[in-house]
């Protein structure tokens, strides 16, 4: 299940959905990416976050169906928010649920690595010395070289 | 079907060229996204050094290629900053 939205996400209510039909499953990794204070030395107070409205839900749905196929896995949620953000908030979520936990961990890793890179989503930082665009980072590139 | 091609822009690159999106008319001369590029650049010079960016990504009809791709009458071209997601 994919999801872009602007209201947060019950990691509750998101983990029995991850549930419903897994009996074979024995594992389920679950990530969440939320909003930091302080990026590079500076104060955050809050992100927005825009969005390719029409590519999106196509992007992400690739990264998990390439996911699918280099694991077994059961069921995989991803959802992603957009609009405005205040420190603390939930910006990402992604489950997974597989047969054994290291094919939950690596697929869930490998799904936040790929967003990362390549999921059309944009942040701009409120600071106290106004707005900016996040640039990206080398290292979240570098990451992906590993799968 | 449409002859022109729709253009997108976002995030910092939209914001730097004051822009987020136009129609160019297809034409021969135009085959791949590095033509589209060009046209634009054509238009408005003051373009040329945001859409010069090495870094600059793009993607027609919502799927990620490089600037060789090629384009037809009716396609979705955008071209955006790197993601910053997640």
């Amino acid at each position: 299940m994919i999801k872009v939205q602007q209201q947060d996400f019950d990691q509750a209510h998101e983990y029995q959905t991850l549930l419903n039909n897994t009996d074979a499953d024995g594992a389920i990794v679950t990530f969440v990416g939320k909003v930091r204070n302080h990026n590079l030395g500076q104060n955050v107070k809050g992100l927005h976050l825009e969005h390719y409205p029409e590519m999106t839900q196509k992007a992400l749905m690739d990264i998990v169906q390439q996911a699918k196929t280099r694991w077994n896995l059961g069921n995989v949620t991803v959802i992603h928010r957009i609009g405005d953000l205040l420190i603390g908030e939930q910006i990402v979520f992604i489950g997974v649920t597989s047969a054994h936990r290291k094919n939950a961990f690596e697929a869930c890793e490998f799904i936040i690595d790929y967003l990362k890179v390549s999921a059309p989503f944009w942040k701009k930082e409120l600071t106290d010395n106004g707005e900016k665009w996040l640039e990206a980072r080398k290292s979240d590139e570098q990451q992906v070289t590993k799968w | 079907m449409s002859n022109e091609i729709n253009v997108k822009f976002f995030a910092a690159l939209r914001e730097t060229l004051n822009c987020d999106g136009l129609s160019i008319p297809h034409n021969e001369s135009i085959t791949t996204i590095a033509d589209v590029k060009q046209v634009l650049i054509a238009n408005k010079p003051d373009w040329q050094a945001p859409l010069a960016s090495n870094s600059l990504l793009m993607a027609v009809n919502h799927e990620m290629v490089q600037s060789d791709h090629l384009v037809k009458a009716g396609d979705e071209v955008a071209f955006f900053p790197p993601v910053t997601g997640g």
